[in-house]
């Protein structure tokens, strides 16, 4: 087992250091081959890893492989957990990252830095394998960090765009915020727990209920509520949860497979498998479920209505992304780790479709990616548009598809939960899908039907893309559509995540939820006459009404609303508020305390100044030295006077 | 035959003979030879170091490789020179960082060379010798002897105002040892007239004598360190000095002062260490937020890296003064070693991170001849390969795990936490401070649009400039993914210090 | 009958006059070679005053030593001085400034 863990997590390593290092000798041709190569051998392998664990039954495998240092009696070890949820992770990444590897060689044909690409999104393989393989927080901060250094590394990939070396400083530093509350979360579990090690953490926890940490004096905290919150800011962060969420949108600005990849099926989803992992010791704390049950319904609904205005296609993919990962983190609050892992796994899937299906999209138009420009585009990239389509289902959740057992399952598991808060999650959750049906399908409208806004020049060129571009779409696509069937039962309902993942009986929703399950049709049957399907559907006809048939009237709207129109626009003024108190604050405060702190107090009067002083005393001092004999003569007299009076003094006194 | 000779004598006296003949040899010959028998002496001194390495026992906490030699007898003043732990990991950084300046300096040094890379190997051996000294005096010799190539490198190969700051420079340090030598003559007499550092380890004092020792002390290592507020020479004497100064200064003068620490003020006055430890974190954290911020206001490259390294300096400091802390609140002393232990990589990873950065900017500033940032910006469209090793320094320089600029942060955020959740919560703040300036930085010179006609004609790194930045960013790497052999080379000896600071020294 | 505080007295008053003589005199540098000889003249009167009383001959002999050295001083003294004037072209004590800061 530790031998096949290391091919899987080394050989995409392997293929990202040549392609990177030595990118000329090995050629274009040379690192796409090797990587792809490598890749699909990481994939095969956590298929058979998969299959052992989760089918095969065989126990899951904890073991380190080498003590990274040992410090303060306390040894930090690098070594691979491998049980049911790891393994799960290990074939989404795997998998997904294999087609965005074949995709890329279609995307990024004529791109100069064709080996860099693929030498940075093996590395990320590397990283994010490295991640979800963790059997301790060391590695998994490690993982974490590394993964988001690619992220920033692939944001800026087009280094000369101004957007995009601004997205990816911002991408990191808003990543950074999350880590700092990460590290914070580690910190504090070393030291009340003396280990890093799940198992070992994970066993004692249970222990520490009781314990309280005072961060303010007189004010004491339950021990698990600080740890988890600080370990969620971290998720936050990563999996891009307000207000920790400003840097995803303008990850787009990264190339579109990287997009798919990192900002969709992926990296942003560490955070939820984070919480998901340490589900033994967010069980033992309602309030930090109860605020991740917030923060997730906040980022569903709001984030949702943000896509609703925006007109860069991938930019509404990503808000899009940024909702999908709400009713995640929402899932998570709610106690339903499996429904979390389940949408993400969907999600991922789908998610990862309609990017490709967007970059597919943008090739098409030679790098246009406003959808005002674009419409009626069914006729010249039908598979795109098939595969887009299906990705949109599964993302409004239609029924059948992988989305709508996900989504449903967690809609149902907020509404079946007690967590305080879990009411507005459940309506948040259930208005998300309204507007995810709305600007979903007003993607798939302006871009796909209705009239075609081409200039001449761009309609002559369409065309639909070459097979390595639609190839892994179509792989994609089959996913999105069965994957949910399939999965739901074992998942959700049955014992798929063993003992992985460990829930509270008192908070266990989904089993709740379970005792009304009766297969997957009846799950379907059931849907249909649900809410979230009627708002759904709702969510459709509008778009259709307002994008297809009166495409007057969403200018009309916004007109009359402007106000919401234009803090919709602005998105809450997150972006601008940031620019202006965070960066501009730290800045300020950078040349305050540099031009008074040490500019002026430290070196204008301490060190200058005592050389000013020794100065301006030595000028007065020179006065006394007039040059005049009698001058001196009469100081030497002074003198002697002074002598001989101590001297009287000490004779007579 | 090996296993007889002195070989740490010979780690202190080659490079400084050396030296000397490259100096006084090197007027005679071409440029070129001077430049081969500098790298000659380096490499030959860095070998002996390594040397030491092999046959260093890391479970021993004594001192190994000792030598005894009666040097002022009338005052019972030894040649006593031995290594530790502590010791051992400072002096290879020392000696690899010097074969580094003498290959940054080939052809980019034209005036007077011979003085140039002489200055660097002797200054190289009275490192060493400031490492491994065992006698007071000794070490008193080298710390002060040391300032003086110091002094020249920057003082005539400095920039344009070289002269304000080796004034600067040389006022700071030697006020601070001033008051170190008051402190030594004031343990010499109360070891009844020994200067042996064990010694004065072993003597025990009185609450106010040792708090007058460590404040004594503390002027001395401070300013070395640099701790806020003794640290505006720092930045000064980055910006004035040449490349190899910027280097050597970052890389291993800046340890002295760590060093200082460990080997004088801690345990010679661990009482009065643990009465001031409030006042120690308190100025730790705020080299690390306050120089933090200011490190984002800068328009200079080196003065920002400079700055950065205050920053970082402070986590040593904080690691080696949060045992106590965490002493107060657990009652145990195993724990207190990881902070000290944090502090120590910090340390030799600042070492190599500062340095690399440095030369990086030296990299640029051979061909552009500016430091400021606003001259630079688009670096990344000519030279691509330098683009990526100071991309993978910058990471490291902002804690990225998987580089060694993590593990110290790391272990120190991971022990001030055991002492406050707030000491934790401000020293965790150089994550986004750090990558902040770092990247902004990076930003602002690599990435973007070629600005102006010097970067466009930029030429990529040469073999000898890619050579030094893979020099270095092997051990930042390995540093980084595999930290445990630094780790294991220091444990018995701190320890050994842990146990001395557990134990009070008031009679 | 004089006493001993006559004498004392004496040489006080010499030895003020000489005093006010060099701190108070601007003009002439001769003037205050003539107050430093002032000066030892009131030390001598004191030597031999103190000898008389005390009928120790000693002190007498240290008043020729000083003489000696007094009149080797006004040599040296008046010798500097020619010099002085030859390059300055002047003995006002004022204008002699040169170590001033």
């Amino acid at each position: 087992m530790q031998n096949l863990c290391l091919m899987i997590v080394l050989a995409p390593l392997f293929g990202a250091i040549v392609t990177g290092l030595f990118g000329r000798t090995v050629g274009r041709s040379g690192a796409h081959w090797l990587t792809i190569i490598a890749v699909g051998v990481s994939f095969f392998l956590s298929v058979v890893v998969f299959w052992r664990i989760v089918i095969g039954g065989e126990p899951s495998y904890n073991a380190n492989l080498y003590t990274w240092l040992e410090s303060g009696g306390i040894p930090f070890q690098i070594g691979f957990l491998i049980d049911e949820l790891s393994a799960t992770m290990m074939v989404v990444v795997t998998f997904v990252s294999w087609m965005v590897h074949i995709y890329t060689v279609g995307y990024m044909h004529d791109d100069p830095g064709y080996q860099r690409f693929f030498s940075y999104i093996s590395l990320f393989t590397f990283s994010m394998l490295m991640l979800v393989m963790a059997n301790n927080f060391l590695q998994l901060f490690f993982g974490w960090e590394a993964v988001g250094l690619v992220s920033y590394l692939l944001i800026g990939f087009w280094y000369t765009r101004d957007t995009a070396i601004y997205a990816n400083l911002k991408a990191f530093l808003v990543n950074r915020v999350g880590d700092f509350g990460f590290l914070l979360g580690i910190a504090a579990v070393l030291m009340y727990f003396s280990s890093l090690d799940y198992a070992e953490v994970f066993d004692i926890a249970s222990d520490m209920t009781g314990v309280t940490i005072s961060i303010w004096s007189g004010q004491d905290w339950s021990l698990m509520t600080v740890i988890c919150l600080l370990l969620f800011v971290g998720a936050m962060g990563k999996s891009a949860q307000v207000p920790l969420h400003v840097w995803l949108p303008d990850s787009m600005e990264g190339p579109t497979p990287i997009s798919a990849l990192i900002h969709a099926a992926t990296m942003v989803t560490a955070g939820i498998f984070m919480v998901a992992r340490m589900s033994p010791l967010f069980e033992l704390s309602t309030t930090a479920l109860s605020v991740v049950l917030v923060i997730g319904a906040i980022t569903a609904f709001f984030m949702g209505l943000l896509g609703l205005v925006q007109n860069d296609i991938k930019r509404v993919v990503a808000y899009s992304t940024l909702s999908q990962l709400g009713y995640m983190t929402v899932a998570l609050g709610a106690s339903a780790y499996s429904a979390a892992i389940f949408h993400l796994m969907t999600h991922a899937f789908f998610k990862a479709l309609l990017f490709l299906a967007a970059g597919s999209v943008i090739i098409g138009m030679h790098h246009e990616q406003d959808m005002r420009k674009m419409g009626g585009l069914r006729k010249y990239m039908p598979i795109t548009w098939i595969t887009c389509l299906i990705g949109s289902f599964a993302l409004i959740g239609f029924p059948g598809t992988a989305g709508f057992f996900s989504k449903d399952a967690i809609i149902e598991a907020v509404h079946a939960s007690t967590t305080p808060g879990a009411t507005l999650g459940y309506l948040a959750c259930l208005f998300g899908v309204f507007i995810t049906a709305l600007y979903s399908f007003r993607l798939v409208f302006l871009v796909f039907h209705g009239e075609s806004r081409m200039d001449e020049d761009t309609a002559s060129h369409v065309h639909e893309t070459p097979a390595v571009v639609w190839g892994p779409l179509v792989a994609l696509a089959i996913p999105s559509v069965i994957i949910g069937a399939i999965a739901i039962e074992p998942m959700l309902f049955g014992d798929y995540f063993g003992s992985s993942i460990y829930v509270d009986p008192e908070n266990d929703v989904l089993a709740r939820v379970g005792e009304d399950y009766h297969g997957v049709l009846g799950f379907i049957w059931h849907g249909i006459w649900q809410k979230p399907f009627w708002f759904a559907t709702a969510g459709v006809v509008v778009a259709w009404y307002c994008y297809l048939r009166r495409p007057d009237i969403p200018r009309r709207i916004a007109e009359r609303t402007s106000l919401v129109h234009r803090m919709l626009v602005n998105k809450y003024g997150f972006d601008v508020f940031n620019d202006w108190f965070f960066a501009g604050g730290a800045r300020g405060t950078g040349r305050l305390l540099w031009q008074i702190g040490d500019v002026g107090l430290i070196d204008g009067i301490v060190v200058n100044g005592s050389a000013k002083f020794v100065g301006w005393w030595s000028g007065v001092l020179r006065h006394i030295q007039s040059g005049y004999l009698y001058h001196y003569a009469f100081a030497m007299i002074l003198g002697l006077l002074a002598l001989l009076a101590v001297f009287v003094h000490r004779v007579a006194g | 035959m090996l296993a007889d000779l002195p070989l740490l004598s010979l780690c202190v006296w080659v490079p400084i003979i050396g030296g000397l003949w490259v100096i006084f040899a090197g007027s005679r010959v071409p440029a070129y030879a001077v430049r081969n028998d500098a790298l000659f002496i380096s490499m030959l001194s860095f070998g002996l170091t390594l040397l030491l390495w092999r046959d260093f026992d890391n479970g021993v906490a004594a001192m190994q490789f000792t030598e005894k030699l009666n040097w002022i007898a009338p005052f019972d003043i030894f040649y006593h020179i031995g290594i530790d732990g502590i010791a051992l990991p400072l002096i290879l950084l020392t000696s690899f960082t010097t074969v580094l300046i003498v290959l940054a300096a080939w052809e980019v040094i034209t005036d007077r060379i011979n003085q140039y890379m002489g200055a660097f190997l002797i200054l190289e051996g009275l490192m060493i010798g400031v490492f491994s000294a065992l006698d007071a005096v000794l070490f008193y010799v080298f710390w002060e002897a040391m300032l003086i190539p110091m002094f020249l490198i920057i003082g005539i190969w400095g920039g344009p105002r070289r002269v304000y700051a080796t004034i600067k420079f040389f006022l700071y340090t030697f006020l601070g040892s001033v008051f170190m030598l008051v402190a030594l003559l004031y343990l010499y007499q109360q070891t009844n007239g020994s200067f042996a550092i064990s010694d004065m380890h072993a003597v025990l004092l009185s609450l106010p004598q040792q708090k007058w020792i460590f404040v004594a002390f503390l002027l001395a290592f401070a300013v070395k360190v640099p701790m806020w507020p003794v640290h505006t020479w720092l930045p000064d004497a980055h910006v004035e000095a040449p490349t190899g100064g910027s280097v050597v200064l970052a890389a291993v003068m800046l340890k002295m002062g760590g060093y200082g620490f460990v080997r004088f003020s801690l345990p010679i006055a661990p009482d009065a260490a643990a009465s001031l430890n409030g006042l120690m974190i308190g100025l730790s954290l705020i080299a690390i937020v306050y120089i933090g911020f200011v490190a984002l206001a800068q328009e200079d490259m080196k003065k920002l890296i400079a700055y950065s390294s205050i920053s970082h300096m402070g986590f040593v400091t904080l690691g080696f003064f949060v045992c106590f802390q965490i002493f107060a609140k657990t009652g145990n002393w195993t724990d207190a070693a990881m902070g000290i232990e944090g502090g120590m990589v910090q340390m030799i990873s600042h070492g190599f991170i500062s340095a690399a950065l440095f030369l990086c900017v030296g990299v640029m500033y051979d061909r552009v001849h500016s430091r400021q940032i606003g001259d630079y910006g688009g670096v990344v469209n000519t030279m691509p390969k330098f683009a990526a090793f100071m991309m993978l320094f910058a990471m490291a320089n902002a804690g990225l795990p998987g580089t060694s600029g993590f593990v110290g942060e790391f272990l120190v955020i991971l022990s001030a936490f055991k002492a406050s959740f707030w000491f934790a919560f401000f020293a965790a703040t150089t994550l986004i401070l750090g990558a902040a300036y770092t990247l902004w930085m990076y930003k602002r010179v690599i990435f973007g649009e070629i600005t102006n006609a010097a970067v466009k004609s930029l030429e990529d790194i040469s073999t000898r400039e890619h050579t030094i930045l893979l020099a270095l960013a092997i051990p930042v790497l390995i540093l980084g993914v595999w930290p445990a052999p630094l780790l294991d080379m220091m444990h018995a000896t701190i320890a050994q210090l842990v146990e001395q600071l557990a134990n009070s020294k008031l009679p | 009958m004089l006493s001993l505080a006559h004498f004392l007295l004496l040489g006080a008053a010499l030895f003020c006059l000489s005093v006010a003589g060099i701190f108070i005199n601007r003009k002439n540098v001769i003037v205050l070679l003539m107050c430093i000889e002032l000066m030892l003249l009131a030390v001598n009167m004191n030597f031999i005053a103190f000898s008389h009383f005390n009928g120790d001959i000693a002190g007498q002999v240290f008043v020729f030593f000083i003489l000696t050295v007094a009149a080797a001083e006004a040599a040296i003294g008046l010798a500097i001085l020619v010099v002085l004037f030859r390059n300055r072209n002047s003995i006002n004590v004022e204008d002699l400034d040169s170590m001033s800061g």
